[in-house]
């Protein structure tokens, strides 16, 4: 039977979860989408876009090295990424002050070299990885309920650390020089923020491919911060337009059988045009 | 150094202080004593060490000779007790972080654990720190905008808040590090009466770097003049002569009055070109004319 889109929402979501990838899907793309809100609520206010950017081209290395080894592609990803994101703290001194112009040099570097790595690995590995497209712009086939529990593991992980230091990081990242002051350890928090963003972005490159990964890391903490610039409002609203884009894109990508990455980036697109439209007028 | 009998126990104590940075010596021999409540100005040219002694005072740098102590403790004991404000912050318009969550941070930026939604209704915690915050930031005057993104108020409207920022505590004793810093003529005038009616009114002691005497002659107490490695210390009329600054910088230096009362310094030499690493956050060095 060929899922067809009609009128009726309730039919349309049967059809959905009718199979169970389909629904493994679902879930493990509702898990990296909250996740990706809330670390890119704070990636956006830190300015640290171009590492976020980095840190997901590092998971093309990290899948092909892996399918080298014979591991589960997912080690793979994180692996690579939180080494990527160790590089990045330690090459660009984010331990000591803040130094962006250095930073991103470093970042830039990194990411030439992620690209190039994870080609010369592909040709050493020779054999069939997947398909390279779904490797960079995404699949919705084959997510395994393993993939959907570490992805789970991940994401408890990551937001419990956020929930712990969520304030003084707010504080770093918003006014460092008076956070230095009081003694908030700001070098170490900069180390942990980029630790989670290398394990939220090797997550969401799994579900939205490498290339991707931005529409759910930044498009929905984008618009929010575009909507609101209360601090609980605008991470509630990123959570949410996360959960839409993630939904409504897999779910067309179902119906007509295209991939997901395009469907979700559009929507992020387009939402964002539209918040920033609603906020000039 | 002449000063103004101080009554009850000293908020700062400095005796002989020097400091070192990178193989140099910033300044020495410095005494500094003030007292609670006093408003003193600390002025000197970039390079100086106005905002390093700042950093002394707070415990972030130690003195290479000398004794300190602030608030009745060694350096960086009493932080808690002390609003600071550093130099030269200003948001830009892509901040989209309201004031109001700005001086907030002041308060519990340095907790662990986010605030959870609600919490006024079950803590009482969270509702005097939302009462505090209230409070700090209509002391200065700054409740009509502090709902707007910081990075839209204007250069006035984010000092206001950051001061509030610094208040939000209850401090004893407010360090303030070029608050007037960009501001126009009448905004450096209402800040410096909004600060000086705070150190008033609550018996705060207030310390206040500035480039230009001008707009706080009206409100300090005393001032410090740091210039060429040493200071002095007295009321405006006392330090800012042409004597007691001639012999601050070894040089000839003028020191004019205007008939509206305004000083005016001419012939202050340059800023010493400095090698090396540098702590301090002033920027190269800017006409010292005023």
């Amino acid at each position: 039977m060929n899922p067809h889109l009609t009128w009726n929402l309730a039919a349309d979501v049967r059809q959905l979860v009718e199979y169970r990838f389909m629904v493994n899907a679902l879930l493990a793309a509702s898990v990296v989408a909250v996740m990706a809100a809330v670390v890119g609520w704070f990636m956006v206010l830190r300015r640290e876009t171009f590492a976020g950017h980095t840190l997901s081209m590092m998971s093309f290395p990290g899948a092909a090295a892996a399918a080298l080894m014979g591991l589960p592609l997912a080690a793979g990803y994180f692996a690579f990424c939180t080494a990527g994101a160790l590089v990045i703290a330690g090459a660009s001194g984010v331990g000591g002050r803040r130094a962006p112009a250095q930073e991103s040099a470093v970042i830039g570097t990194v990411g030439a070299l992620a690209l190039a790595l994870g080609f010369l690995l592909l040709s050493v590995y020779g054999g069939v990885l997947e398909s390279l497209e779904s490797l960079l712009f995404g699949s919705i086939l084959g997510v395994t309920r393993g993939q959907v529990l570490t992805l789970a593991i991940v994401a408890v992980c990551v937001l419990s650390l956020l929930a712990l230091a969520g304030r003084p990081l707010l504080f770093a990242s918003i006014d460092e020089p008076l956070a230095r002051a009081r003694r908030v350890p700001v070098g170490s928090l900069s180390v942990a923020f980029l630790l989670m963003l290398g394990l939220a972005v090797a997550a969401t490159a799994q579900i939205t491919g490498v290339l991707l990964v931005f529409a759910l890391l930044v498009a929905p903490a984008g618009i929010a911060r575009e909507l609101t610039p209360r601090i609980d409002a605008g991470l509630a609203l990123s959570v949410l337009l996360g959960l839409v884009i993630a939904w409504v894109g897999l779910g067309l990508s179902y119906f007509t059988n295209y991939s997901p990455g395009f469907y979700v980036s559009t929507i992020a697109l387009v939402l964002y045009a539209g918040a920033r439209v609603a906020r000039s007028v | 150094m002449t000063g103004i009998a101080v009554d009850g126990e000293p908020a700062i104590e400095l005796r002989d202080a020097s400091l070192r940075l990178g193989g140099r010596t910033i300044w020495s021999g410095v005494d500094l004593l003030v007292g609670e409540g006093e408003f003193v100005a600390i002025l000197g040219p970039n390079g100086a060490g106005k905002s390093t002694l700042l950093e002394v005072l707070l415990g972030l740098l130690e003195l290479a000779h000398g004794e300190v102590a602030v608030l009745g403790g060694p350096a960086g004991s009493g932080n808690e007790r002390i609003g600071y404000l550093p130099q030269r912050r200003v948001f830009d318009a892509s901040t989209r972080v309201r004031g109001i969550d700005v001086v907030r941070l002041g308060l519990d930026g340095r907790r662990w654990g986010v605030p959870l939604p609600l919490a006024g209704r079950f803590s009482a915690r969270a509702r005097s720190d939302r009462e505090l915050v209230a409070q700090a930031i209509e002391q200065v005057g700054a409740s009509a905008y502090a709902g707007r993104p910081i990075g839209e108020c204007s250069g006035g409207e984010q000092q206001r808040l950051l001061i509030a920022q610094a208040l939000v505590q209850s401090p004893r004793m407010l360090i303030l590090d070029e608050p007037l810093d960009g501001l126009d003529l009448p905004n450096q005038a209402g800040v410096a009466a909004l600060v000086q009616g705070i150190c008033r009114a609550q018996g705060v002691t207030v310390l206040l770097v500035a480039h230009d005497v001008n707009p706080l002659l009206p409100y300090v107490d005393r001032v410090l003049y740091l210039a060429g490695g040493h200071a002095a210390m007295g009321t405006p009329e006392q330090v800012i002569t042409s004597e007691t600054l001639s012999g601050l910088y070894g040089a000839p230096v003028e020191v004019l009055k205007a008939r509206d009362g305004r000083l005016v310094v001419v012939g202050e030499p340059e800023a010493p070109h400095q090698h090396g690493p540098r702590h301090g956050h002033e920027h190269g060095p800017r006409h010292v004319l005023r």
